[in-house]
């Protein structure tokens, strides 16, 4: 049983009047790979974002409780979020690379934390996209524009881009939602090769993929987490009726 | 209200397959005991020739098992049913070759009187056909109790075996019976205990369906 990699203590989350996460207890292993499942509006996604405080950006939101990464509250005054999310980085749905070169891409976060040396920054960009299982694709044209590449290759920079500044914790939020199903496949395949240094986390709305590459499953709804356990359980025997009925899919 | 409806469908179909065969499979047995008992060997011929109903059965399950699990991709007490439906039919069909192994003795035997060879051999007759009854019957009503109680009914066939085989094996020793017809009794005598495990099999698939385990060891 590996260690607890992130904790979450009552946390809770309001939209204005809207009590969109109620109660969220939770243990998030280190080095392992987390899914989390729900129904659209079920809190997964927010919860995600509580993780590194991205739903900071959002007006009118309102946060109690506590997040706990490796036992300090990142939701403590003192944190500098732009560190909070160099430890815990994220890839979002669509793709999202910068309008640069690849290489750019990848070594801008890495000039952000003040690393200026070419060779490092050479050092660091071919580590990162190895890493990302892309660097053989793209090696023959670093320079060349980002956007030029395939959705499931631009995925794929954007997990490098995550790389580059070394986090522990990577979120992703429906990485493979946007991407034809070879490419998902294959970032499916990295997803495995990841948790062998970082804790993952991802949300998901393919049972089926949660079901494939995750170690823990957490089925949300309506704010809750209804059922949190081992996902060869989950799938196979859980607990809750309400878990059961929404991943054989009589959820009406 | 489910959003599958036609997953629903094709569940539900294929549980009346699996009742359907059970059904068959258990008139199967009734039929070859009465021939038995009658030395009918008409009835016999039937039976062995409804055994290609039931390997048909078998394979249509199968299929609609293995279908269901690529094109549905059922999981949790879905995955039990589709996985016990694909273990149990084994167990049925199995029954099937016996009854119909039995039949072939009968359709070749030409002693009219074998059945009274051993006092045990109505009991077993009457034992086996009451577990075959039991366990289809826990298995189609999914009642996992009963299933549990069941299985106790095969010591009882065993130990009628075993008596049987002591008989058979004094009767030839004794040297006064044609030793074709004491080989063919014991021959029955081991198709009835070899149904009995499969009863025992279908009690305990039917256990498996609701748990998850066999022989309280979690295999899913």
């Amino acid at each position: 049983m590996s260690e607890n990699k992130i904790i979450t203590k009552d946390l809770n989350l309001y939209y204005g009047e809207n009590h969109a996460l109620k109660n969220i207890n939770m243990e998030i292993k280190d080095k392992a790979i987390t899914a989390f499942i729900g129904p659209s509006g079920c809190g997964k996604s927010t919860f995600l974002k509580t993780l590194n405080r991205m739903n900071d950006l959002i007006d009118n939101v309102r946060i109690e409780g506590t997040v706990l990464l490796d036992g300090e509250n990142v939701y403590d005054e003192k944190v500098d979020t732009t560190l909070l999310r160099k430890k815990v980085g994220m890839v979002f749905q669509q793709p999202n690379p910068f309008p640069m070169s690849i290489y750019d891409n990848i070594a801008y976060g890495p000039r952000i934390h003040g690393v200026k040396s070419k060779e490092q920054l050479d050092e660091i960009v071919e580590r990162s996209l190895k890493g990302a299982a892309i660097f053989d694709e793209v090696k023959d044209r670093l320079k060349k524009s980002a956007l030029g590449l395939s959705g499931g290759q631009q995925q794929r920079l954007c997990i490098a881009r995550a790389l580059a500044v070394e986090p522990e914790v990577l979120l992703m939020d429906e990485p493979t939602s946007a991407l034809d199903p070879i490419s998902t496949l294959k970032i499916e395949d990295l997803m495995g090769e990841l948790k062998e240094k970082y804790t993952v986390a991802v949300v998901t709305h393919n049972m089926q993929q949660a079901a494939r590459i995750s170690d823990y499953t957490a089925f949300f709804l309506v704010g809750e987490v209804i059922e949190y356990s081992e996902t060869d359980v989950l799938f196979t025997r859980p607990k809750e009726k309400k878990t059961e009925d929404y991943i054989t899919g009589r959820f009406g | 209200m489910t959003p599958r409806i036609s997953f629903e469908h094709q569940l539900e179909a294929l549980n009346d397959n699996l009742v359907e065969m059970g059904q068959y499979v258990e008139k199967s047995i009734d039929q070859i005991f009465k021939a038995l008992e009658t030395m009918d060997i008409e009835l016999a011929k039937e039976v062995m020739e409804g055994d290609d109903t039931v390997d048909d059965m078998e394979k249509g399950i199968e299929a609609q098992s293995l279908a269901l699990i690529t094109r549905q991709q059922p999981v949790a007490r879905d995955l039990r049913m589709v996985s016990t439906a694909l273990k149990v039919v084994t167990d049925m069909e199995r029954i099937g070759d016996h009854a119909a192994d039995i039949a072939e003795i009968i359709v070749r035997f030409e002693h009219a009187d074998f059945y009274h060879l051993s006092k045990q051999v109505p009991k077993m007759i009457e034992a086996t056909k009451k577990m075959v009854h039991d366990s289809l019957n826990a298995f189609i009503k999914r009642d996992v109790k009963a299933a549990g109680e069941i299985m106790k009914q095969d010591d009882i066939i065993d130990g009628l075996f075993d008596k049987i085989k002591t008989e058979i094996i004094s009767l030839l020793q004794g040297g006064n019976q044609n030793a074709d017809y004491c080989v063919d009794v014991l021959m029955i005598a081991k198709y009835l205990e070899r149904i009995g495990d499969h009863a025992v099999n279908i009690c305990e698939w039917t256990i498996f369906e609701e748990k998850g385990t066999i022989d309280n060891i979690r295999v899913l």
